[in-house]
């Protein structure tokens, strides 16, 4: 593979791997709440959090352009702040964390459902406080499910292509393997497309694999 | 065993169920006595602070825990109760000294060498709490709970799971609690004889409602 295609590999891997971090603490954040607590608002949080995995990507990448393009709701604050988002890697890694967010979160959440209410109780008798409580019991008994969101995640951003496509581009600095393998499509390139899609296809076994042994092992 | 004065005067309300309480004395061990369903699990955690009472007080030796009308309500960590419920509920992914170290540093009115060894949980420190029989298991929670320092320990049907050969080996134990570490229980059971045994105090419930309340 020549280095071109195999930088671009790397880049994807990178930025699934940054996506990832960015959405865990949100991520599980989320889970928990919506596994623990009622609160007025609740169904519209939820309906918020796996409107991705309905809208068309492409439509989640317009919605992000909006808000984060210079003229943007947020984008105009950051812009004025130096920052730029839009058609650089940071759009790809926040592209990939919102579209693997509602993974996470779904198998985080029933992660923390199945944890017995029961041991967070006797904890807080034992004098944990609620911080205590959801380090030492909650977390670590819903490990699984947070780490099956994780990888479920992770494999969601690295395939990650409509909203990518839309706030990134397909730039030279911005070319993750999806992206790549339209835009050699697109310009006639089809052996650098078809490397890639092996490439793809090897990185995505690898992902499933690592998933299906770390369900398999007992934590 | 010094006495204790206890504040047990409140109302639970849990759908169509209503738990009525209205006890103020000063025992060493009380026993919450009755059939199944009778409320005695809920009395518990009230005290424990895991269900609020639609109104009333509750206070264990001069310290209060809930009280409705000055709206005094502890959060759990605060409250100093040492609970060890009906299904023991160890943590699944600490082993048994984890366990009974996860409440310690609350106080140091208990010491760890005192609690293992009126216990006899040494041995047991290193293994892993899915190996451990009813007995053991027991023991462990009462252990956990008696690490945090507690100002009254709370046992739920501690026997309940024990196979009757074990019942009389783990009786001791709580005798030793009550008697060498001072701390006031509350001992929820079914079967008389060990409340007779335990207790020298008997609130005898059923549907919610207090029918006896007697010196033991």
């Amino acid at each position: 593979m020549s280095s071109e295609l195999l930088r671009v590999v790397m880049f994807s891997v990178v930025m699934a791997v940054l996506a990832t971090a960015v959405m865990l603490p949100p991520g599980i954040a989320l889970a928990w709440i919506l596994a623990r607590r009622s609160f007025p608002g609740r169904t519209v949080v939820e309906t918020l959090v796996s409107l991705p995995l309905v809208l068309p990507p492409v439509a989640t990448g317009l919605i992000l352009l909006r808000l984060l393009g210079r003229r943007g709701l947020v984008g105009r604050w950051l812009d004025q702040l130096g920052i730029d988002v839009v058609f650089t890697w940071k759009a790809v890694v926040i592209a990939m964390a919102v579209m693997g967010l509602p993974l996470l979160v779904r198998a985080a959440r029933s992660g923390f459902e199945q944890v017995d209410r029961r041991y967070e109780q006797i904890a807080a008798t034992l004098g944990a406080t609620p911080s205590r409580v959801f380090l030492t019991i909650s977390l670590p008994l819903a490990s699984r499910g947070v780490l099956a969101g994780a990888v479920l995640g992770f494999s969601r951003a690295l395939g990650e292509f409509g909203a990518t496509v839309m706030i990134a581009g397909t730039l030279p600095g911005t070319r993750t393997m999806s992206t790549s393998i339209y835009a050699y499509t697109q310009t006639g390139q089809d052996t650098a497309a078809t490397a890639l899609l092996a490439a793809a296809g090897v990185t995505a076994f690898a992902a499933v694999f690592v998933s299906n042994r770390l369900s398999a092992t007992p934590s | 065993m010094a006495a204790v004065p206890i504040v047990l005067d409140f109302t639970v309300q849990q759908g169509s169920f209503t738990l009525e309480i209205h006890e103020r004395f000063e025992a060493q061990a009380v026993a919450l006595f009755g059939p199944s369903g009778a409320g005695k699990t809920t009395v518990l955690d009230s005290i424990a602070g895991l269900r609020r009472p639609a109104a009333g007080a509750i206070a264990v030796g001069g310290r209060v825990l809930f009280d409705s009308d000055r709206q005094l309500d502890l959060s759990p960590p605060l409250r100093r109760v040492g609970y060890v419920p009906q299904d023991v509920a160890l943590f699944p992914h600490m082993n048994v000294r984890r366990n009974i170290f996860y409440g310690n540093g609350r106080g140091e009115s208990t010491s760890p060498d005192e609690v293992l060894r009126l216990l006899e949980l040494a041995p047991l420190a290193d293994r892993d709490v899915a190996g451990l029989s009813g007995g053991e298991r027991q023991r462990v929670a009462i252990a956990r709970a008696l690490m945090s320092s507690p100002d009254i320990l709370l046992l739920d049907e501690p026997l309940a799971a024990v196979e009757q050969s074990l019942r009389e080996r783990i009786l001791p134990y709580i005798e030793r609690v009550r008697d060498e570490l001072g701390t006031p229980l509350v001992y929820v059971s079914h079967s008389l004889d060990e409340v007779r045994r335990i207790a020298d105090r008997i609130i005898m419930i059923e549907a919610g409602q207090v029918v006896e309340s007697m010196v033991g």
